[in-house]
């Protein structure tokens, strides 16, 4: 039972797994540009999960080409919609923190959270 | 009359439009016209306040007349009418408040950026406030996570660069919950309209399947807001983000940003999932519980303290305790309590910031109690507000914080199970509360012991700031020690409405 669902819902694992790794690198790891790779994992994941939700198999994209007009030969465009949403999200987030890491590199010459963390409570500025 | 209803619509357009306007100006006219849209702006909203109150119901707006299925909806009630315009008018007091603050602290190309995403915060603030789409939700959640990163990285010393670094880190973890959340729940139920979406969760719930994943659904979603919003034990951002920002940047995350994440979060509960899945859920203990920890350990970590606004942060962590207390006692006078003091800290914490940092800029700059000993007599209005804003914290009569503890009180009598955790929580979290702000105001008005031996190791000079000197400053305290007022004085008419708001909501 449990074993046919997994097969049967493997993209879904597969995608909760990645969230689940890239949760968990950008909570814990303390390299900043680690941190920002988990949160690329975290998102795609997401979006690996919204896509292989809105295909159905044996289905084309929504684009009118041979005059089918039938619903049921296309799949809901929707997902997709949502991944191209969150991808813009998702640059725009990566971007801002690859250039908070940036300056915090060149003030403190290293990538460690806990050591930037650590000069910066002793400059206390 | 029913012009009024395209009032929300128009107020988060021209927040928007005014973002894009601001990037060209300079930082004069940058200023100006902030202030301008966020006055529009409080004044549209009171207005769609004033129509849902006389109608008595709530309307949805359809954006570019696609029905429901389809289409995006925003949707207003009195509740929704009453935090935009709460949130405007703290918004508008906090950017004026702090604006000599801004020109000090921020680079002087910076400063125009800094008004933009000030009007980027409203509009997605407003968004958040009547979205009626969950998607929608996510992304406007993103853009104050970016607005309000932004408004603390542009301050570049290194301390507020690190703040932002992990605000934002703790910020990503919550969305990114919140984001598979919502996708769950589109896989679920097929729907991304609230209203939509809460017809299929019912049927979910009647038909008994996949009750395990629509439990996980709301875990994720309410975990991720939660981590947004810093509940304890994810406040440990707070005092760094709100201690080393300039000041109209600690006011407006701790005064709204939070509290826009929690009351998502409380629409979610109610228009969502419907409030009595919810209630029957144990996602509500466990809000409780936490809720309970966070008044004690934020106190506790307060009591800590020996700089003014780090203190002032760590008490921001233990409100947000007493908030989720409130959603957490699963009824509606709880929720109504816990949206009395989202409002009330809406109006008192900003003051505190604010006028904190006006004790400050006569103590030589520095935020250590030590330096700040009589230093309200030095700055009078910044001393009479911080001392307003700690008065209404602590639950003294006549002030805001009052009326939502009595709120939180009569609530918790009439859930049996969680009444004595919480009588006894609130009792303790008001004897901490009254020892670090009161310590605090008494060390404000100690008259130094001796002038001259301080003069002598050069440790403070004797600066004054008159009423001339910052008129603004003096206004917007009057503005928020009167709103203070307001919520403490005419509690009735707002706790009605809140009432009715829920109502509307569910």
């Amino acid at each position: 039972m449990i074993g046919s669902n997994l097969v049967f819902n493997i993209e879904e694992v597969v995608a909760i797994i990645l969230f689940g790794i890239g949760f968990t690198t950008l909570l814990l790891h303390r390299n900043l540009i680690k941190k920002i790779i988990g949160l690329n994992i975290m998102d795609t994941a997401v979006y690996f999960f919204l896509a292989s939700m809105g295909y159905v198999d044996g289905r084309v994209a929504p684009i009118v080409t041979n005059g089918v007009l039938d619903a049921q030969v296309y799949i809901n465009p929707i997902p997709s919609g949502l991944v191209l949403t969150g991808i813009v999200v998702s640059v725009s987030v990566t971007a801002m923190m690859l250039s908070l890491t940036i300056r915090l590199y060149k003030r403190y010459h290293t990538l460690n959270l806990d050591e930037i963390y650590m000069y910066a409570v002793k400059q206390d500025r | 009359m029913d012009f009024i209803r395209n009032f929300p619509f128009f107020s988060i357009m021209f927040a928007m439009l005014c973002a894009i306007l601001t990037s060209a100006l300079p930082k004069k006219g940058a200023k100006v016209l902030c202030t301008v849209m966020i006055s529009i702006s409080t004044l549209l909203n009171a207005a769609v306040l004033y129509y849902t109150c006389v109608t008595g119901e709530s309307y949805v707006y359809i954006m570019g007349h696609f029905p429901a299925p389809w289409g995006n909806e925003l949707r207003a009630g009195v509740l929704e009418g009453l935090m935009g315009t709460t949130f405007s008018i703290v918004m508008l007091l906090s950017v004026l408040g702090g604006a000599r603050h801004i020109n000090e602290d921020l680079a002087e190309n910076k400063i125009s950026l800094y008004y933009v995403m000030i009007d980027l915060l409203q509009g997605a603030l407003l968004a958040l406030v009547y979205t009626n789409d969950i998607f929608t939700a996510y992304v406007f959640i993103e853009i104050t996570t970016i607005a309000s990163g932004g408004i603390l990285m542009i301050r570049q010393i290194g301390r507020t660069t690190l703040a932002a670094t992990r605000y934002m880190i703790m910020s990503l973890l919550g969305s990114g919950l919140f984001l598979i959340g919502i996708t769950l729940m589109y896989d679920l139920t097929g729907h991304l309209l609230m209203s939509n979406i809460q017809q299929s969760c019912a049927q979910i719930v009647a038909d008994g399947r996949y009750t395990v994943p629509l439990t996980v659904v709301v875990g994720l979603i309410t975990i991720g807001l939660c981590i947004k919003s810093g509940l304890f034990p994810f406040h440990f951002w707070m005092p760094d983000t709100y201690g080393y920002s300039t000041p109209a940047s600690s006011s407006i995350l701790s005064g709204l940003i939070s509290k826009a994440y929690i009351f998502l979060l409380i629409k979610i509960f109610y228009r969502v999932i419907g409030f009595d899945i919810i209630s029957s859920s144990k996602v509500l203990n466990v809000l409780f519980v936490f809720g309970l920890a966070a008044m004690i350990i934020g106190s506790v970590s307060a009591i800590r303290e020996n700089d003014i606004r780090r203190m002032t942060a760590y008490s921001s962590a233990a409100q947000i305790g007493y908030i989720f207390m409130g959603i957490g006692l699963g009824t509606s006078a709880g929720m109504t309590a816990a949206i009395f003091h989202i409002l009330t800290h809406a109006v008192t914490k900003p003051l505190l910031f604010i006028s904190a940092s006006g004790l400050s800029d006569v103590s030589n700059g520095s935020k250590k109690f030590r330096d700040l000993q009589d230093s309200g007599f030095r700055n009078v209005p910044a001393g009479i507000g911080f001392m307003v804003g700690s008065l209404s914290m602590v639950g003294l009569p006549l002030f805001g914080g009052f009326i939502s503890k009595l709120l939180f009180a009569t609530a918790s009598v009439q859930n049996p199970n969680k009444m004595l955790p919480t009588l006894i929580v609130l009792a303790i979290s008001t004897v901490l509360n009254a020892v670090y702000f009161l310590r605090t105001v008494i060390r404000i008005y100690r008259p130094a012991a001796d002038k001259e031996t301080l003069q002598v190791e050069g440790a403070r000079p004797d600066v004054r700031m008159t009423f001339g000197q910052q008129r603004l400053f003096v206004m917007v305290m009057i503005c928020f020690v009167a709103l203070n007022l307001v919520l403490g004085l005419y509690s009735q008419p707002i706790t009605n409405a809140i009432t009715a708001g829920l109502t509307m909501l569910a």
